[in-house]
């Protein structure tokens, strides 16, 4: 079955009916609806930006910042005729394509020495070299925790992915994980 | 806390400062137009023309559909639709126009459609007439929430433009639709190209 990752047309609808009737009550001077409403727009904005800008969260949360800034300074430029989620949209985008253009000028500015030493520093080998350590040194334990390991820390999959694909309970996964992680800092204090 | 601040906003707020906007600049430059160059002395005769007409509602066409243009694009996420396609409508319109006077015109007749005997003055006085519309267009849309400053920029150039073609068109003596479809065009294009140049910069907020 294919996983539903977009939110569904009926909930995105009712966010849209929701904000858009606390914005047009704050419009008209409802100061209790509009905080609602500013309250409902971050939590919205954060989930919006966060998704686009991944890896930057101070980034994040500034722009929403400055975005709730922005929509209060204009919000005289909303029709109530238009869907809320398209103004909000084209200000939350312009603002972020605002922010990307100052990081992108901010950026060229750097000195590039420090990234030439950092290239150097940590070679493409050395990582590898630690994988190939990794490894080795998994593939000493024996199945029941090097399995957990690799899939719950290595590959990200959960507790139940992972109880799943192995055959095995969700407390033996832990338990698993636990004491091969325990076995494998020992063997690797050992080695040195 | 912004929440704070919720004074009801009036509906229209932004449409109402687009006019406001556009009428003080008319204004200005039918002031200037006034009496830097005088309305034609036979304006009155020139109204039972055709030609004259058309003068004054193709430059009136272009800058109705700059209006909508700017007005949508003054507002953050809607959408401007026909309105670009509505300022080039005019231009064609008047090029198709020209091109037919041109062929039917006798060969050695042509030269004088389509210099006249000012284009020298047309393109600049257009420009000039058109600045008042187009600095007051874009104060405006400063205090307005363009998205895309660089297209509202061009818009607020053919508002301004065709605004002030429309003005230059009561002192203008040209009567030809090459004269037309050459300088006017080109005097309306100039305030189109500074606009959508430095829309990007003059327009942030």
């Amino acid at each position: 079955m294919p996983r539903i990752t977009t939110v569904s047309p009926s909930r995105l609808s009712d966010a849209e009916a929701a904000l858009r009737g606390l914005f047009l009550q704050g419009l008209a001077g409802d100061a209790a609806a509009y905080h609602a409403f500013l309250r409902q727009l971050s939590s919205h904005l954060r989930a919006f930006l966060g998704k686009r800008l991944f890896g930057w969260p101070d980034e994040v949360e500034d722009l929403v910042q400055e975005c709730l800034l922005a929509m209060h300074n204009q919000r005289h430029t909303y029709q109530p005729d238009q869907p809320l989620t398209a103004w909000v949209h084209a200000i939350a985008r312009y603002k972020m394509i605002d922010l990307l253009r100052a990081k992108a000028s901010r950026e060229t500015l750097h000195d590039p020495l420090d990234d030439d030493l950092a290239v150097f520093a940590d070679s493409a080998i050395e990582a590898s070299d630690a994988r190939r350590d990794l490894s080795g040194l998994l593939d000493t334990l024996p199945d029941r925790q090097r399995l957990p390991i690799v899939h719950v820390k290595l590959e990200g999959l959960s507790v139940a992915e992972t109880a799943q694909r192995t055959g095995m309970s969700e407390s033996a996964v832990k338990v698993g994980i636990h004491r091969g992680l325990k076995a494998l800092a020992l063997r690797m204090r050992d080695n040195k | 806390m912004l929440a704070a601040e919720v004074a009801p906003v009036p509906r229209r707020a932004a449409t109402h400062r687009l006019m406001l906007a556009l009428m003080v600049g008319v204004l200005l430059s039918a002031t200037v137009m006034a009496i830097a160059f005088r309305v034609r002395r036979d304006l009155l005769e020139a109204m039972l023309l055709p030609m004259f007409w058309v003068k004054l509602v193709f430059p009136l066409a272009v800058a109705a559909a700059g209006f909508v243009a700017v007005q949508r694009l003054a507002r953050p996420g809607v959408r401007v639709a026909g309105a670009f396609p509505a300022i080039l409508a005019p231009v064609l319109a008047v090029w198709v126009l020209a091109t037919i006077a041109w062929l039917a015109a006798p060969v050695d007749a042509r030269a004088a459609m389509l210099w006249g005997q000012t284009w020298k003055a047309c393109v600049i006085s257009i420009f000039v007439l058109a600045l008042p519309v187009f600095v007051g267009a874009m104060c405006a849309l400063k205090s307005l929430a363009p998205t895309r400053p660089r297209l509202a920029g061009a818009a607020a150039g053919a508002l301004a433009g065709g605004a002030g073609a429309a003005v230059y068109a009561l002192h203008c003596p040209e009567l030809t639709a090459p004269f037309l479809a050459v300088w006017y065009v080109i005097g309306m294009a100039l305030p189109v190209v500074i606009g959508a140049s430095i829309g990007p910069r003059l327009l942030r907020w």
